[in-house]
């Protein structure tokens, strides 16, 4: 054997070893989410959507369980959104490469890999302790706005890097300032890929029990919150409570909740791929 | 150069206010000769105890639909926590208050009333293959529980001469757990002390996986799992001296199965009974707690137990609540 057909054959090698990595991934997940249908796709429909929690397993809905989490991907897409992009512009335009700002760049990537139960004991001192907020939903959305917000930093720096030197120059020779080349040019450049990191981030956010329930999050909650100052429960809560459940059934209503919630994750997700498709199409340099 | 509109941001925001306020005109739903009372009710604390709190505030509602009664599941301690700090009116327990707890709530001005609502019986359990662990004591549960035994006792005939040479699995609460509490006080003899080298899991469905597959196992959790998987697992009588006791609805009520049985509670606090809601919710609870706990997996109290309970939490809110009772 020479050389050449050594190296054509360790490429071969390598090849088939990366498709079968590519494909563990794919089947584990083709795995879950066809045992997770087979077991719930059956109990899902409009009563599931719109009952409230029960004992009895067959009447048991998730009504206040996707109203929460629905309300908890708004408040903190609020909260993140606008701080997370002031903080990805500063430090991509205006801060000074400094000792400051590295510190800062170092910490806030850093940040994004805490565990998510330290946000929620941070929040549950800070916001429902110190500010007195008690277990509410507007605590929530602060505890998880504060664990996505390193995530959206990062890419929201990302998006604004990718855009070309050239675009700030032409901007800055028509006479335009900082602010003007920033806001006019540069952020709506970037926008799409901001907005898929955020959108990102918030599906990360949205399967989060942990830290919720450790700022105080109920599980059962007969009402929809009407208000961010009301009391609430999430969809991974309702799902981790029903699978600790004796009862056969439960575990039934655990996976359709769970199916539930990879729709509004995957519609998330879907949406984050349609923005970034859209603005490639538009951006004609 | 480019033409974007920046209203993008705006169109985006508003589609996600939109969104949140789409879904404000749900409800409770009223019935006809329901009482009129309306305020909060916040219950929080054993997720063991939960599913018959569920069920009574469930029932509840069409008692009194203005009453907004809310349940959350942060454990024994952590709803101790609050209750003791007066965060919550009533805490859901699967064991007693501990010292240091009672302490703070006294700190802040606190007296409570303890009452039982239900029983469990923490079921020692094999896999059904097991044909040699016919019976077990609680000195030997001991022997095989107690810190001491961490890396000694790992055969099955180090606990009983008769039975096989072979290796024992453990499968039991994680420390986390008012049931982990609860057992190593019963057999251990000390609350919160075992040995810690078995497979520990808060989720008693992941003990139930692990024992029904594995034939070396032996493990111990609640009764309405074991009920719920008869088929797949072998309870093991326990003797305690009185001869060797399954646990069955009947045995854990009238208290023959021992030590292993225990009663769910709840507390409630001084400052909870002075809002009428919270009394009125309390007394249907104890009518209703029988039927329900059993129909979530429990075993009921005897009624003359219930009468006891109604009558402990009438004394402690007439008697201006200052006495702690236990």
């Amino acid at each position: 054997m020479t050389n050449s057909e050594k190296n054509r054959l360790k490429d071969k090698a390598f090849q088939v070893f990366g498709i079968f990595c590519t494909f563990i991934g794919l089947v584990v997940l083709a795995i879950f989410l066809i045992d997770i249908v087979m077991e719930g796709i059956g109990r899902i429909d409009w009563d599931f959507l719109t009952s409230l929690p029960s004992r009895r397993a067959a009447r048991a809905g998730i009504l206040t369980a996707w109203a929460g989490t629905l309300w908890i991907l708004v408040l903190s897409a609020l909260i993140a959104f606008p701080l997370g992009i002031a903080a990805g512009i500063y430090l991509e335009e205006y801060a000074k490469k400094t000792k400051l700002s590295n510190f800062l760049e170092i910490n806030i990537a850093n940040l994004a890999g805490v565990p998510s139960i330290i946000y929620g004991l941070l929040g549950l001192e800070l916001f429902v302790r110190m500010m007195n907020l008690g277990g509410i939903l507007l605590a929530g959305a602060l505890a998880l706005s504060l664990l996505i917000l390193p995530i959206i930093i990062v890419t929201t720096r990302e998006a604004i890097k990718a855009v070309p030197r050239t675009i700030r120059d032409g901007s800055f020779a028509l006479g335009a300032s900082k602010w003007q080349t920033v806001w006019n040019q540069v952020l709506p450049a970037s926008f799409g890929g901001i907005l898929t990191g955020v959108i990102l981030a918030l599906s990360r956010a949205v399967g989060e029990a942990a830290p919720l329930i450790v700022i105080g999050a109920l599980a059962y909650v007969p009402f929809v919150p009407k208000t961010p100052m009301d009391e609430f429960t999430v969809l991974p809560i309702q799902i981790f409570n029903w699978t600790s459940r004796p009862q056969e059934a439960f575990l039934t209503n655990a996976a359709a909740a769970i199916i539930i919630l990879l729709l509004i994750t995957f519609l998330l997700n879907g949406i984050a791929v349609y923005l970034r498709h859209r603005q490639q199409k538009k951006i004609k340099w | 150069m480019l033409h974007l509109s920046f209203s993008r941001f705006k169109l985006s925001a508003a589609i996600l206010l939109g969104t949140s306020l789409a879904f404000t005109s749900c409800g409770g739903n009223s019935q006809e000769g329901a009482s009129d009372l309306s305020g909060s009710i916040q219950i929080d604390g054993s997720s063991t105890v939960y599913p018959v709190t569920e069920a009574v505030a469930e029932e509840y509602r069409a008692e009194a639909p203005d009453v907004r009664v809310t349940v959350g599941v942060s454990g024994t301690g952590g709803g101790m926590k609050k209750f003791t700090r007066g965060e919550i009116d009533i805490v859901n327990a699967s064991r007693s208050m501990n010292a240091s707890e009672a302490e703070t709530a006294s700190e802040n001005g606190l007296s409570y009333v303890q009452l039982s609502v239900a029983y469990d019986g923490l079921t020692v359990v094999v896999h059904p293959s097991n044909d040699w662990a016919k019976d077990i004591t609680v000195a030997e549960l001991k022997k095989i529980w107690e810190p001491e035994a961490q890396g000694k006792i790992m055969r099955w005939n180090q606990i009983r001469p008769e039975w096989p040479d072979k290796e024992i699995h453990l499968y039991g609460a994680g420390v986390e757990s008012g049931t982990y509490d609860y057992f190593t006080e019963a057999i251990v003899g000390k609350s919160h002390s075992s040995r810690g080298d078995y497979t520990a899991s808060e989720d008693d469905n992941v003990l139930v996986q692990g024992v029904s597959t594995d034939p070396l196992a032996l493990g111990f959790f609640g009764y309405a799992y074991y009920d719920e998987n008869k088929g797949k697992l072998k309870a093991i009588p326990v003797d305690n001296g009185a001869g060797a006791i399954l646990p069955s609805l009947e045995t854990v009520k009238d208290g023959s199965y021992a030590p292993l049985s225990r009663a769910l509670f709840l507390y409630i606090s001084s400052k909870a009974v002075n809002k009428p809601e919270v009394v009125d919710f309390i007394n249907f609870y104890l009518e209703n707690a029988g039927d329900l706990s059993e129909e979530v997996g429990y075993i009921r109290l005897p009624d003359n137990l219930y009468k006891e309970q109604q009558q402990k939490f009438e004394q402690f809110t007439i008697g201006g609540a200052t006495a702690n009772q236990q």
